[in-house]
């Protein structure tokens, strides 16, 4: 069992290098980091400061040229492409900057697939992705197909997929982007509310207003951490350095 | 800060002893620009001096319960009706400081922007957190918080703004820089 403060994400020095030779691009440089149950983080930095990077490493959705990612206390390397799958079905959410959503299923389908695919009766998974759409404020779009929903439903959508079930992991990467202040305000409330409940939340966002929902902010330039604000210092001197 | 035209709006509602109008002004503004007792009653007096207020005797408790005479409400109608003056722009000091963090030589501008940042973020988190504390209660108290959330967006917009500036123009002659910064700095005071 892992202690009641320990982190569900942590990053150890962890660095990706993109391509090699001349064209290598070092994306994330030594990032060290940790989220507890509750916590939400914004990361905030200019385009190509590696925030999606971080984010895609946290997720399992792209793994470490060194330094290791966990989540609960697994590392995610070690579980395999299917147990990374497996465990993004169950307890990451993950909103992605271009949605993600396949067009070819209605809004709540495309919500209930993660509980679906992990077996959950389709009953019981409709129920929950309908749940998630009301959170979101589109219930009422709950048949409506991709193609025919605005960027801003879209964005809802995927925000709802990455909420349905229970996810202790909620990633998001500029889940406002698309939507209008009070909707972008309202999403704000879902995910603080979520990390609230217990989760732990990682938000990419070059909104300060939005970053402001956070219990810490995380400023990224270059692939590296330069700064953060909000932690107690005792929380900093656990989190950077390496594994206890 | 316009503390005689703030007490005057509240006499408006009609007449107050000064402990009253400094609980009624500290509810309105969430006590973000804490006033103490001493400062009302000299206000008070100042006020009554330039005929804006008058006695109007003690109440029960013996309270001295001032007035608002018809010149007090020209006052208030025309503080409503004229823009607050921007001749001192509320985030000069910062603007003088990065001005000058681009011209000493030495300074770590990218620190000095960074440092101003993270503290203007952690505000801009306090502010948020009070917004949500507050939900539901006085608009007027609100309508404040929304005051500081914007102020605290924009400087970070001018910081992101200035650093990428500062990246962009390593090469640039610094007093160039700088010309441009006070002048970006101006535009944006008056478009606030
Ligand atoms: N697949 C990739 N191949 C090569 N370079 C990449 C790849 N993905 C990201 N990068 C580079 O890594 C850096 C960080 O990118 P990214 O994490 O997307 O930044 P952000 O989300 O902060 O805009 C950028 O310089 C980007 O060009
Ligand atoms: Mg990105």
């Amino acid at each position: 069992m892992n202690a009641p403060t320990s982190a569900v994400l942590r990053m150890d020095a962890v660095t990706r290098v993109h391509g090699e030779g001349a064209t290598e691009v070092h994306a994330l440089r030594s990032v060290s980091f940790g989220v507890h149950p509750g916590e939400l983080v914004a990361v905030m930095g200019p385009s190509g400061s590696g925030k999606s990077t971080l984010l895609t490493l946290a997720g399992g959705l792209d793994s470490p040229t060194s330094g290791t990612v966990s989540v609960e206390g697994t590392d995610l390397e070690g579980l395999g492409a299917a147990g990374r799958a497996r465990m993004r079905r169950t307890s990451i959410g993950y909103v992605f900057q271009d949605f993600n959503l396949i067009p070819a299923l209605n809004a709540i389908e495309n919500v209930a697939l993660p509980l679906e695919l992990d077996g959950v009766r389709t009953r019981t998974a409709r129920a929950a992705a309908r749940a998630a759409l009301d959170e979101v404020g589109i219930g009422d779009l709950a048949t409506r197909f991709p193609d025919h929903m605005s960027g801003g439903q879209q964005q809802r959508v995927a925000i709802a997929r990455a909420v349905v079930g229970d996810r202790r992991l909620i990633l998001a990467d500029e889940p406002t982007g698309a939507l209008d202040s009070d909707t972008g305000e309202s999403i704000l409330r879902l995910l603080r509310a979520r990390c609230d409940a217990g989760a732990a939340g990682v938000l990419v966002t070059h909104e300060a207003r939005h970053a402001a929902w956070a219990d810490r902010v995380v400023f990224l330039r270059d692939g590296v951490v330069v700064d953060e604000t909000g932690a107690d210092s005792a929380e900093v001197l656990i989190d950077s350095g390496t594994p206890r | 800060m316009s503390v005689k035209q703030a007490l005057l709006a509240l006499l408006e509602e009609g007449p107050r002893y000064g402990y009253q109008l400094r609980a009624q002004f500290e509810q309105r503004t969430g006590s973000t620009w804490p006033l103490n007792v001493g400062q009302v009653y000299t206000t008070l007096t100042r006020l009554e001096r330039d005929g804006l207020v008058v006695g109007a005797g003690a109440d029960d408790e013996g309270h001295v319960v001032y007035r608002i005479t018809d010149d007090g409400r020209d006052a208030v109608a025309a503080w409503f009706t004229t823009p607050v003056e921007r001749t001192q722009p509320p985030r000069d000091e910062l603007a003088i400081k990065l001005a000058l963090a681009v011209t000493v030589p030495g300074v770590d501008v990218g620190a000095v922007i960074q440092q101003q940042r993270s503290a203007t973020m952690s505000a801009l988190q306090d502010y948020t957190r009070l917004k949500r504390q507050a939900e539901g209660g006085e608009l007027s108290w609100s309508l404040v918080l929304d005051s500081l959330v914007f102020a605290a967006e924009a400087e970070i917009r001018w910081l992101d703004h200035c650093e990428a500036r500062l990246r962009r123009a390593q090469i640039e002659r610094p007093e160039t820089l700088l010309d441009e910064i006070l002048t970006e700095e101006a535009d944006e005071e008056a478009r606030r």
